[in-house]
């Protein structure tokens, strides 16, 4: 059974964002690394670039295939998780603990679409 | 149309295995993990369900000289048991399928072909066989078919299904007497390790695989690492290496055309393609960092497109990024610097042979 933490906030495209004060954290969910299987590559946007809500902003890769990244919420990269670069499978290790990209948020109001832990956890039944 | 299903599709779900469809059948692409799949055939053993695999067996008076028309490999004067690798060709010389042609006997050989091409296949066969005193039966539902691979693989033969395989040498197979049953074996597969491949009756089939599964010394494997394997040993998939507008020479398999043979279809389009000398070419690129190329994607050089990836992944046995690609030939050389667009963004790279690990057949 897949992993779903409260108090952050989910897409149904299955990436969460953790908020912290101005900056939120994004990454996969726990069930969509399982969905993946092994993820052998994160392709990551570079600090200062722009992510807009619904937009993708990169791509998780098993060895099959590659899975489009869409970001919950706008904003700029203030960081990316370089980690993920020489160990991509981090991500199956803990996916809310291995974040991919931190984003200035540029419209907080963009979180009340998103859903909560118990909302997100009924779509992944 | 709904997908088909092979003998072994009830297993498949009761081992939890992922499925998809490929070349019109519902087939398994991994049980557990493709890497985990991959590696035991590299250091192990692995079993494979290819039932989805096609077979036509050709016989009559001029078995031979048909074969000898239809394909591009030389079979004239081969001992029986003796299996040949190599492509139908359309006259223009893009290839129809590639195939396997075991000789059982003067006037008998066996054929084995892509699943997604049986239908197109066997009326090509069907076509081309009336001008001589021979005929071609489609028994592509009858056979059921195991692939097991790995440096275990004869070990695990001999000892869990009891067959002799000690002694055929690659590429060369025998037919065996099981249960009342005239079953096939040969020493072949497409994974760049030693192994077997077995043809059958469903039932026996079946029979097989439960006996590999209890033994639990072959690991079942799926088409995920089946297609991981044999790209990093540089091996054709049809579909992207091989298709109907892609000769044998751009893909690289020129060995395989016998261009000394009196006659086969496409001989002359072939020839003509190496008299003039080729435009594009299936070469190996291996890139810099670990982003990994896909089917599809544009290969860049000197800000324009000059080709697409055929196959690529980042190869489980080595780490690299690397990828099969179509490129003009200008672009072809070893050691050419070029670009693979993978998710907008050139990645660099540079042209290598198309092997990006060493097969390890036992000859």
């Amino acid at each position: 059974m897949a992993k779903v933490i409260e108090g952050l906030y989910y897409a149904e495209s299955h990436e969460y964002v953790r908020v912290e004060g101005e900056f939120g954290y994004i990454g996969i969910t726990d069930y969509a690394q399982d969905q993946l299987g092994n993820v052998v590559y994160v392709d990551m946007p570079e600090v200062d670039d722009e992510v807009t809500a619904g937009e993708e902003f990169g791509a998780v890769e098993s060895v099959k295939a590659a899975s489009d990244l869409f970001s919950p919420v706008s904003g700029t990269v203030v960081e990316v998780n370089e980690a993920l670069e020489d160990e991509p499978e981090l991500i199956n290790k803990d996916a809310f603990e291995n974040w991919i990209i931190k984003v200035q948020l540029s419209d907080k109001s963009e979180l009340d679409k998103l859903m909560d832990a118990k909302a997100y956890e009924a779509i992944c039944k | 149309m709904s997908d088909k299903r092979t003998c072994l599709y009830e297993r498949h779900i009761r081992q939890g295995a992922k499925m998809v469809s490929f070349g019109g059948f519902e087939m398994p692409i991994q049980y557990t993990d493709i890497a985990d799949e991959h590696v035991a055939v590299r250091t192990a053993c692995g079993v494979f369900d290819v039932s989805h695999m096609g077979e036509v067996l050709v016989t009559g008076r001029e078995a031979e000289r048909f074969v000898q028309h239809i394909f591009t490999n030389d079979v004239s004067g081969a001992p029986v048991g003796k299996i040949f690798y190599g492509m139908m060709l359309h006259p223009n010389g893009g290839t129809i399928d590639d195939l396997l042609v075991y000789k059982e006997g003067d006037e008998r050989f066996f054929l084995v072909i892509n699943a997604a091409n049986i239908d197109k296949d066997f009326a090509w066969i069907s076509k081309q066989v009336k001008a001589f005193d021979a005929v071609a039966e489609n028994q592509s539902d009858y056979y059921g078919q195991l692939a097991v691979q790995g440096p275990k693989a004869e070990e695990v033969v001999e000892r869990v299904l009891g067959l002799a395989c000690q002694e055929l040498a690659f590429y060369t197979f025998k037919k065996m007497e099981v249960e009342g049953e005239t079953i096939i074996v040969s020493r072949t597969g497409y994974t760049g390790e030693d192994g077997f491949e077995i043809y059958a009756s469903h039932g026996l089939i079946q029979q097989m695989w439960d006996k590999l599964m209890e033994s639990g010394e072959a690991k079942p494997c799926g088409l995920g690492c089946r297609d991981t394997l044999r790209f990093e040993v540089g091996l054709p998939l049809y579909g992207d290496e091989l298709t109907d507008e892609l000769s044998p020479l751009e893909a690289g398999l020129g060995i395989f055309v016998k261009l000394d043979k009196e006659e086969f279809v496409g001989k002359e389009a072939i020839a003509k393609q190496k008299a003039e000398g080729l435009t594009r070419k299936i070469v190996g690129i291996e890139l810099e960092g670990r982003a990994i190329p896909r089917h599809g994607y544009e290969v860049v050089a000197d800000d324009k497109v000059i080709g697409e990836v055929t196959t690529g992944y980042n190869s489980i046995s080595t780490g690299k990024s690397v990828c099969m690609a179509l490129v003009d030939i200008e672009h072809a050389k070893l050691g050419t610097p070029v670009q693979v667009r993978i998710h907008k963004k050139l990645q660099p790279g540079v042209v290598i042979k198309k092997r990006f690990y060493d097969k390890n057949y036992k000859k």
